[in-house]
């Protein structure tokens, strides 16, 4: 069933904003539209896709009222005015619960708005509810959720990819057009891969991370995911930006993000260079993604691009370094979970000091994945060890910098799969860190070194149907090269496609409520 | 590179502040050992002359004026708190009665 069929729901953010601009059709109906939706679709959480943790209707559909008064009056609204969004629940917001996927948050609600939230309001983007996701954003399948799993709409025995599962699977099931990740080691461009939708980290410190709630401080970004790359484009535009809430954040101009991807979508990559990352394949790849990004290379290829073959010898040690700095900064930031101040405490029956209770309390509120990282990361960052785990890890950090630096002396982008495999079975790997961990191999690279990445759909796997992304990589502040290709190949495969890959995905069940 | 026994994984949980399990002590004695052995190949690679990266973009101190602006209320910053008493933080006991 193709996006159009599916009326409402189906259309882009930049129809919908076209639409409710000129008056064709209202932001309160758009809203329900998508709110019906997520009614039809989303739940039970036993079964459901289970993309959303907290859904606020009321709320959305009052700021969409607004939008329709401010522009009957004749007022000028930003330019995804009264656009459906699913926000993702490790954003904080002030009128709704937020839980980064974890029992240590349930019920928390934020006292401030992230910059993301703000700026999202002052755009006039209509936020539906908040996204589920493995806890505190350390996972690959959303199974690490305290919640429950989301479910993949190509298929609901499997998972979406994660830890941002909830909001890739809110664009694939219609949900929502639009959704906000995060990605610490690729939980945007990994979900968007697998549930073929578009998901852009852009370059470290080009979003803000103030109300983030941190995973590792110095890898976490916040990007957009969308069904195509224009609306990617507009939703990026929207939240980028320097903050001066954010110590980190970038005060330079945001790149034409909306500039490339329209100039992409004319289908011409003439002059552009192309590296396919020579480390990036073979074994423990599966044949149906080697395939469809073998095809990806030569179409972008057939638009023009010069494609070259790039060694990027210290990629394969991005995975090990990742897993010692990824736990060393987790086990800090998670410190401050202590059941003193907020969320959850255990415990506390007036004989317990406030250690004990401290101990009682994490111990019962952090799931299995979290609760590993800060063991490792406590190891890690001990004395005794800090120098053969964290310092190394640190060192390899500069071999992977230094290997994307050389890379772009000699060409624009560099292109890998997004992942190794097409989304997996639920449970498949849930106690096998290691063979959970590898689902990140090619994403990682970029959040070590803070340059802007994306994945975009580039077909289907012929063994088992699922959808492949290909990962497109440029240099830091070049996240319009990302749009620019992936625009390019969103436009060459429209054709044989029919239009977005999406449309080959299964019609999801309705359920009766 | 080490082995890591059940007591240096309990021993780590207590410089964590977290209550585990008798199971889960086992269970994480066994992966942890397994990750740390897969990690531990970032040893092979990166030789002395390296300089280590703590941050992925050349980051300054960020200074604002030291001018007072308006901040969270006693009552919202209070709003999540497990327990609070007297417009503060109701905690458990931090020191032992003999302190």
């Amino acid at each position: 069933m193709s996006g159009t069929e599916h009326g409402l729901v189906g259309r882009t953010a930049a129809e919908l904003a076209t639409s409710i601009a000129s008056g064709e059709v209202s932001a309160v109906e758009v809203t329900q539209a998508h709110l019906d939706r997520v009614d039809a679709v989303d739940g039970p959480a036993e079964s459901g896709v289970h993309a959303f943790l907290h859904v606020d209707a009321d709320g959305a559909l009052a700021a969409a009222a607004d939008v329709d008064a401010r522009r009957a009056a004749g007022e000028r609204l930003g330019p995804l005015a009264g656009v459906p969004l699913a926000l993702k629940d490790v954003i904080t917001t002030s009128d709704m619960p937020t839980t980064a996927g974890s029992r240590i948050l349930d019920g928390w609600r934020p006292p401030y708005d992230a910059t993301i939230a703000r700026r999202l309001r002052e755009a006039d983007v209509v936020v539906l509810g908040k996204t589920n996701m493995d806890e505190f954003a350390m996972g690959s399948s959303t199974e690490n959720s305290a919640f429950g799993p989301t479910r993949n709409p190509w298929d609901m025995t499997r998972i979406p990819g994660g830890s941002g599962g909830g909001s890739a699977a809110s664009l694939a099931a219609y949900e929502a057009p639009l959704a906000i990740g995060t990605d610490t080691g690729g939980s945007i461009r990994q979900p968007a891969a697998l549930t073929g939708t578009v998901g852009v980290k852009p370059t470290y410190g080009g979003v803000s991370r103030y109300g983030l709630i941190a995973c590792a401080s110095s890898l976490d970004q916040a990007g957009p995911c969308a069904r195509t790359v224009l609306d990617a484009a507009l939703l990026h535009s929207v939240v980028a930006g320097h903050d001066a809430l954010d110590a980190t954040s970038i005060d330079q101009p945001v790149p034409d993000v909306v500039g490339a991807a329209r100039r992409g979508a004319e289908g011409d990559l003439t002059g552009l260079r192309v590296g396919v990352v020579k480390e990036f394949g073979g074994e423990g790849y599966q044949a149906g993604v080697e395939a469809r990004f073998n095809d990806a290379v030569a179409q972008l290829s057939k638009l023009g691009a010069e494609v070259v073959e790039v060694s990027c010898p210290n990629f394969v040690y991005a995975l090990p370094a990742y897993y010692l700095i990824l736990p060393s900064e987790v086990s800090s930031n998670l410190a401050r979970f202590d059941a003193m101040r907020y969320g959850l405490r255990v415990g506390d029956d007036g004989t317990r000091s406030a250690e004990e209770v401290m101990n009682r309390t994490r111990g019962a509120g952090f799931g299995a994945e979290a609760k590993r990282r800060i063991m490792l990361g406590t190891y890690a960052l001990s004395s005794g060890y800090y120098d053969a785990y964290y310092g190394q890890a640190q060192k390899v950090r500069t071999l992977v910098a230094r290997d994307f630096e050389a890379a772009f002396g000699r060409v624009d982008v560099l292109v890998s799969p997004t992942t190794p495999t097409t989304a997996f079975p639920i449970g498949e790997r849930v106690d096998d860190p290691l063979a959970m961990y590898r689902n990140d191999l090619c994403t990682i690279p970029s959040n070590l070194a803070g340059n802007a990445s994306a994945s975009f759909p580039c077909g289907l796997a012929d063994e088992d149907g699922l959808p492949v992304g290909l990962h497109v990589m440029a240099p830091v502040l070049a996240d319009d090269r990302l749009y620019r290709v992936g625009a390019a190949l969103e436009q060459a495969y429209a054709g044989s496609w029919g239009g977005l890959l999406l449309n080959q995905a299964p019609e999801l069940k309705e359920s009766a409520s | 590179m080490p082995s890591i026994s059940r007591e240096e994984v309990a021993h780590l949980a207590r410089l964590a502040r977290l209550d585990l399990e008798p199971d889960e002590l086992d269970h994480l004695s066994g992966q942890l050992d397994q990750i740390l052995g897969a990690v531990a190949q970032v040893a092979e690679v990166a030789a002395d002359d390296i300089p280590p990266t703590s941050h992925a973009l050349p980051v300054t101190n960020v200074f604002r004026d030291d001018l007072p602006r308006p901040s969270l209320t006693p009552e919202s910053a209070l709003a999540g708190a497990p327990a609070a008493e007297d417009g503060r933080f109701r905690v458990p006991q931090i020191l032992g009665e003999e302190q």
